[in-house]
């Protein structure tokens, strides 16, 4: 949903810092979607047919391994922005 | 150790409220900023462990694992659903909405949209959404009371609605922040060490994660796996167990799902956009310092959520497992067993007392049979009414158990079993000591309290804040507004305990209605606020007014039958006739929200193409939100050139 349309700045730092930013999200999210809606509900039955210890895949994806995923997005993205932060001199004191 | 549970419980109940209200008298508010957004200075850490305690509500702690015990599969919508909202929160809302650094959700609607009907547009959904909530909250006090203290409901509420008046209303989010953090603590050990125990006692394992998906072990999963068949030396996974013993008694298999794929999506999204959209869960980010602390505090907030939520589903098949195992074809009255006949234990008896089991002997063989199908053929719930003799007592059958007047149904299910005894029973059911229920008496009251808090800010600064210095008296003195926060307050406290001593009978419905509203709500008009400059004031409003209504309407449809004549005169529908064949491609409605969230997008978008963009200031301040630290500036910033290839 990024709406680039008055973009005359287009170099400044604060464009490039959006534009890594939505990059970072579209790649998150696409992680989330994928370990959620992908394997824990649309490729379920297809997965189930794997197992991971004691369950099946696709079951473990939906009660636990989407939420561990979860977590771990959101640590990254702090990671990720944090360093963001700090090369576009955005860091706040 | 020679206190009973009764003394446990009072004890552990009261030593906990002396430290919420220790806490409150500590973190009075003294200002405006201190009563809304806590001074803005709360430490990541302590920020995420109130947002968890300001997220899991009396639902959390007592009904969820229940539900999924019973739901398998279906149950993973609230799992994932709950859950992953943070992750849109915190990518997509959360660090620009500490930018923009006010104090509530209607501000952000307001002054992004340079209109006061936008503003009160907000008000009178975030009051809607934060009300209907609230009300279950104070229920679920009561409810809490009187299974564990045999007090009387209202009594229960109404204990819990002064506790809450003396630290929302006299510390505002500064109080309400810091006995969060020591609710949070109480629930979480509260929740953890029944599961713990349970683990132990089912898999052998202490790690309740670990031990779903292990194999059944420990002292009662040994047995259990011998009754099932298993050869000495082999092993069965306790998922594999349940879904044996799920099949032999008629019920679907534990880890399928009876609901459609679609279905299932759909209200993981309506769910997962509905948490992200709720304005108690968003403003508790408006309270650390940075815009990385924002960040950080959602890492945490998922972080100690998700010790809680993985935990669920496996307390549900603990649970189950050892519920079915123990009382299944055992005999009633242990007068009556013979050698090697199971026999039901005494926590059942005191169980069927708080009506959460009932047992009706069909088949007058005075052992009770759990199979799948109805019990009663009272529709809806069919909770247990307890039948009392002539003069007056509990009236009993010829083995000892509660009666009930309750119509009987045709199945060969004679087990009521409510699903809140998976968490609240746990305790005696694992044989646990006795201090350890009033732990769980005190961890339900705590996810409870900290829940009505956070939502009674919202509803006091969206009275005295958005509404009344935001539209009606823009000139009212800082220490005014304080007061009429503060009035606010405790009129959303009282109103919700008077919903909570009575409810009318829609407050489920309506609290399940909170997560769409919201989804079909606030999270596109934010998303878009932040994401789009092109979105105009007319689209934001006219996407909010769309997705809402659309929401409401089926809702109210489907769910409340309110408007039945204008259902079947649009969609064909006779009386008598299943609604689920009309709904909108088989979406049911807790799912809703998702159509209702895309038709605010498609709206917004539209309307913003056809009607002028924002004004300068409103683009400058989207530019500002953006980065973490003044965009203003960084145009002059001379900043090394850096490129995508710098990582």
């Amino acid at each position: 949903m990024p709406d680039d349309s008055n973009n005359q700045k287009d170099s400044s730092a604060a464009k490039r810092y959006w534009r890594t930013n939505i990059k970072y999200l579209s790649i998150l999210l696409g992680i989330w979607f994928l370990v959620s809606y992908g394997c824990g509900i649309l490729l379920v039955d297809q997965l189930n047919e794997f197992r991971l210890g004691g369950a099946k895949l696709g079951f473990w994806f939906a009660q636990q391994g989407s939420i561990y995923v979860f977590v771990v997005l959101i640590a990254v993205y702090v990671v990720l922005m944090n360093r963001l932060d700090r090369r576009f001199g955005f860091r706040e004191d | 150790m020679g206190l009973d549970v009764q003394d446990w419980t009072f004890l552990i109940v009261g030593l906990s409220f002396a430290l919420y209200l220790g806490i409150a008298i500590w973190s009075r508010a003294g200002s405006a900023g201190e009563f809304y957004v806590a001074g803005g200075g709360v430490p990541p850490l302590a920020n995420g462990m109130a947002t968890g305690a300001d997220w899991m509500s009396a639902a959390s702690f007592i009904s969820m694992a229940g539900i999924i015990s019973f739901a398998g599969y279906d149950g993973s919508v609230y799992l994932m659903g709950w859950t992953g909202g943070y992750v849109l929160l915190a990518l997509l809302l959360a660090p620009y909405l500490r930018k923009f650094g006010r104090f509530t959700v209607p501000d952000f609607v307001g002054d992004r949209c340079y209109s006061s009907v936008a503003r009160v547009v907000a008000v009178i959904c975030a009051i809607f959404v934060s009300f209907t909530y609230v009300s279950g909250q104070m229920r679920g006090v009561g409810v809490v009371f009187s299974q564990f203290l045999q007090v009387d409901i209202t009594l229960g509420i109404v204990i819990g609605m002064a506790i809450v008046f003396v630290y929302a209303v006299l510390g505002g989010m500064k109080g309400i922040t810091y006995t969060q953090v020591a609710q949070y603590c109480v629930l979480i050990f509260a929740f953890m060490v029944p599961a713990i125990f349970m683990a132990l006692l089912l898999t052998g394992s202490p790690v309740p994660q670990a031990g779903f998906v292990g194999n059944l072990g420990g002292e009662v999963g040994t047995q259990i796996a011998a009754d099932l068949g298993v050869a000495d030396g082999q092993k069965i996974a306790l998922l594999d167990a349940i879904d044996k013993i799920n099949a032999d008694l008629g019920f679907n298999a534990f880890t399928d799902g009876s609901k459609s794929r679609l279905d299932v999506f759909m209200i993981t999204l309506a769910l997962m956009v509905g948490t992200a959209g709720l304005p108690h869960v968003i403003i508790r980010f408006y309270t650390v310092p940075k815009v990385r602390d924002a960040r950080l505090s959602a890492f945490y907030a998922l972080l100690f959520i998700a010790i809680l939520y993985t935990a669920a589903p496996a307390v549900g098949v603990f649970g189950r497992t050892n519920l079915i195992y123990t009382v299944e074809h055992a005999v009633y009255n242990p007068e009556q067993a013979g050698d090697g006949d199971k026999v039901i234990p005494d926590w059942f008896r005191e169980w069927e007392n708080t009506g959460l089991l009932a047992w009706v002997d069909k088949n007058g063989d005075g052992r009770v049979d759990y199979l799948s199908g109805r019990v009663f053929t009272d529709g809806g719930k069919d909770k247990p009414k307890f039948a009392t003799s002539e003069d007056g007592d509990v009236a009993r059958g010829e083995h000892g158990q509660r009666l009930v007047t309750n119509p009987i149904s045709e199945t060969g299910n004679e087990l009521y079993v409510d699903r809140d005894i998976m968490v609240l029973a746990n305790p005696q059911i694992a044989n646990l000591p006795n201090w350890v229920i009033g732990l769980v008496a005190a961890g339900g009251l705590a996810a409870a309290l900290s829940t009505a808090a956070g939502l009674l800010m919202v509803i006091s600064s969206a009275v005295s804040h958005d509404l009344l210095k935001g539209v009606v008296m823009p000139k009212i003195s800082e220490k005014q507004e304080l007061w009429v926060a503060r009035i606010a307050a405790a009129f959303g406290v009282f109103g919700a305990g008077l919903v909570g001593i009575y409810p009318p009978g829609f407050v489920a419905e309506v609290v399940a209605l909170a997560f769409g509203l919201a989804a079909s709500s606030f999270f596109p008009a934010i998303m878009l606020g932040i994401f789009s400059k092109r979105a105009s004031r007319e689209g934001i409003v006219a996407g909010m007014i769309a997705g809402i209504s659309y929401t409401i309407v089926y809702v109210v449809f489907f769910k409340f039958g309110w408007a039945d004549g204008v259902l079947s005169a649009i969609s064909g529908w006779e009386p008598g006739e299943d609604k689920k064949a009309h709904w909108f491609l088989g979406i049911s409605p807790e799912g809703i929200g998702s159509i209702g969230m895309l038709i605010n997008f498609g709206v917004a978008l539209v309307v913003s193409k056809l009607t002028p963009p924002p004004p300068q200031e409103i683009q400058d301040l989207i530019e500002n939100i953006r980065v973490p630290k003044g965009a203003g500036e960084a145009h002059e910033m001379q900043l090394p050139p850096a490129t995508e290839e710098d990582f």
